[in-house]
């Protein structure tokens, strides 16, 4: 008898001295989690949220804790203003432009940069070193190469008998050379991301096919493409954000004077442009909100778009 | 939201499938480069390059000689001139240091509370794990830039407008960085490792500074590397966050060719400066930076 409650007590014990133990396992994970999670909804969930708020209000820079409410109206506003449509389409379109060439691109550098090499270790950082450089520093460089009279691009074009071109006024040349800026700093890092994938594919499958027959461009176009299909979903949903919301590039681009506006006429003007220029230079926070949540709705828009396309594109094949 | 998720886990799942990976390195890529191979990966280097040669050249010319065409191929003398007038003239002395500052903060946080959380996530079950990761994993989908509004109203509510700390705050934490380090550790700590800890009695911060911290430290490195490259070069929130009396380099930057300095030397000059310490960095630890890369899809 007295033995057993002993034990039961040793047991007990031994139970009451694991407890911390056990309820140190049980909170630890929580702990280990909660700073990301606290700091992400502190600083990234609640304005994010908050914004949506704000954009129903009429709220100025200088007296920012004054919020008179204005239900829809800036949106009707921003849906009537032809600011709002270029910003849109001209986000658009240099998205397209920057986007397409620099994932093929990209794609034909990790195709090169997959064979067996010797420097490999040189050919991968050289085409990454772009990437180390800020947006502060390659727009500026990009203007100058970009410059009307002694710039450099129109100088090689002028060994092949082409006129200077005014690469900022007008519309389509500034679009693409914003666009430069673009495909230049992220190619490499694309071409990385699919060199890894590309890297996975077990090496059985291209002896299959070269059984079969199949010559290098359909081993390309059967295996190699197939293969690294999840990492081109993922550049593409990584570009397209990076695309609705460029802001740098065009600012720097416009010198100062026509940084914010985009252009005189506002011919590379984007929403991320758009929304600094409601808030910051019109002092309209309420405003600059409605463009923010736009792009927002945006996003969500174009990844509807994606995955339907996709639906109807695997469907049919 | 859940498939963006499934693909986004099997578009960076070579980092769980990097050991394997490693053994049969270059069975994937069975054919030699040829010469046609070299010559377009040369020319894509020179691509990638010459910019910044050019900066370079640039900076150590004159005014009168960068605007002329044909424009300058050769460096000129004034290298030094240029960068002193930079660095003095242009404040950029003071935004490097700015940087630095704000770089380091940010980097070592986020390397660190993504460890633990990467930890957390590969090693321990809890209630609630998957979904919680599901989560970081989405929010990854979502723009910061797109809340600046309200964060401009909460950090001028906290005293923090125009300050460092109101660039340093928001990106204190990366999910991003969260995934990488969970990809990571779920690979190359082995459990039993963390069971042998816990037996033995040690609890979960013990086993993390003694067990964990060790075996992450490679990846610790690599995703501190790429959270400084992204936090020096960070733009629309410091551009819009900081007073004129401290700016970091890439926003300075802007301000010199917005009309503060006219000499288009000096303005390449403070272009190359501050993408220096990265420069240095990649031709340090390039290599490290691209395997991180490929490892784990870590984004901009």
């Amino acid at each position: 008898m007295a033995t057993t409650t002993s034990e039961r007590g040793a047991g007990k014990r031994r139970r009451w001295r694991d407890l911390p133990h056990r309820l140190d396992f049980r909170v630890a994970p929580y702990a280990f989690i909660a700073p990301f999670f606290v700091i992400f909804a502190a600083f990234s969930a609640y304005p994010l949220i908050y914004t949506f708020w704000v954009s129903l209000h009429r709220v100025e820079l200088a007296t920012m804790d004054k919020m008179e409410w204005l239900s829809l109206d800036n949106y009707t506003a921003l849906w009537s203003d032809d600011r709002f449509w270029n910003a849109l389409a001209n986000t658009i379109t240099i998205g397209v432009l920057s986007t397409v060439p620099q994932l093929l691109m990209a794609m034909g550098l990790a195709h090169l940069l997959n064979y067996r090499l010797r420097g490999s270790a040189f050919f991968r950082v050289a085409a990454l070193t772009p990437y180390a450089t800020s947006v502060g520093a390659a727009a500026l460089v990009f203007t100058m190469l970009f410059e009307r009279d002694f710039g450099m691009i129109n100088w090689g074009l002028g060994l092949f008998g082409f006129d200077n071109i005014d690469w900022e006024s007008e519309k389509w040349p500034a679009q693409i050379a914003i666009s430069c800026m673009v495909i230049w700093r992220w190619t490499g890092y694309n071409a990385l991301l699919y060199l890894a994938a590309m890297q996975a594919i077990p090496a059985e499958r291209y002896e299959a096919a070269a059984i079969d027959g199949a010559s290098r461009w359909q081993q390309f176009l059967r295996v190699t493409i197939p293969g690294i299909r999840p990492t081109i979903v993922f550049t593409i949903v990584l570009s397209t954000i990076g695309a609705t919301q460029l802001f740098g590039e065009p600012l720097i681009f416009g010198q100062g004077v026509n940084g914010v506006t985009g252009g005189a006429d506002n011919q590379y003007q984007t929403l991320g442009l758009l929304l600094y220029e409601e808030g910051w230079r019109n002092y309209q926070m309420g405003r600059a909100a409605t463009v923010a949540w736009a792009m927002f709705l945006l996003l969500i828009l174009l990844f509807v778009l994606h995955r339907v396309l996709r639906r109807v594109l695997s469907r049919r094949a | 939201m859940t498939t963006i998720v499934k693909e986004m886990e099997s578009a960076t799942a070579s980092g769980g499938t990097r050991r394997r990976s490693r053994l049969r390195q270059g069975a994937g890529r069975q054919h030699h480069g040829g010469p046609l191979a070299y010559v377009l990966l040369g020319f894509a280097a020179l691509l990638s390059l010459f910019p910044l040669y050019w900066t370079m050249v640039a900076a150590s010319t004159d005014n009168t000689r960068v605007t002329q065409s044909p424009p300058p191929f050769l460096p000129g003398p004034n290298l030094f001139t240029n960068l002193k007038a930079a660095w003095q003239d242009a404040g950029l002395g003071a935004a490097m240091a700015n940087s630095l500052v704000v770089a380091t903060v940010i980097a070592t946080s986020t390397v660190l509370f993504a460890t633990l959380a990467g930890f957390a996530f590969a090693k321990l079950r809890f209630r609630g794990r998957n979904i919680l990761l599901l989560l970081v994993i989405g929010t990854m989908m979502v723009p910061p830039q797109l809340g600046v509004v309200p964060l401009f109203m909460l950090m001028s509510d906290l005293g923090l407008g125009g300050s460092l700390p109101s660039v340093i705050f928001p990106t204190l934490v990366s999910a991003v960085g969260v995934f990488f380090m969970r990809q990571y550790l779920a690979d190359a700590l082995p459990d039993e490792l963390v069971e042998a800890a816990r037996v033995d009695g040690a609890h979960a911060l013990r086993i993390f500074w003694s067990v964990v911290l060790p075996v992450a430290r490679p990846a610790m490195a690599v995703l501190f590397m790429i959270t400084f490259v992204h936090a020096w070069n960070d733009f629309f929130w410091p551009y819009i966050a900081l007073d004129d009396a401290n700016l970091t380099v890439p926003v300075a930057l802007t301000r010199l060719s917005a009309g503060y300095v006219r000499d288009q030397s000096v303005i390449m000059a403070g272009a190359l400066l501050g993408t220096l310490p990265l420069l240095v960095m990649f031709i340090v630890f390039g290599r490290q930076i691209v395997g991180g890369i490929m490892q784990g899809a870590v984004k901009g």
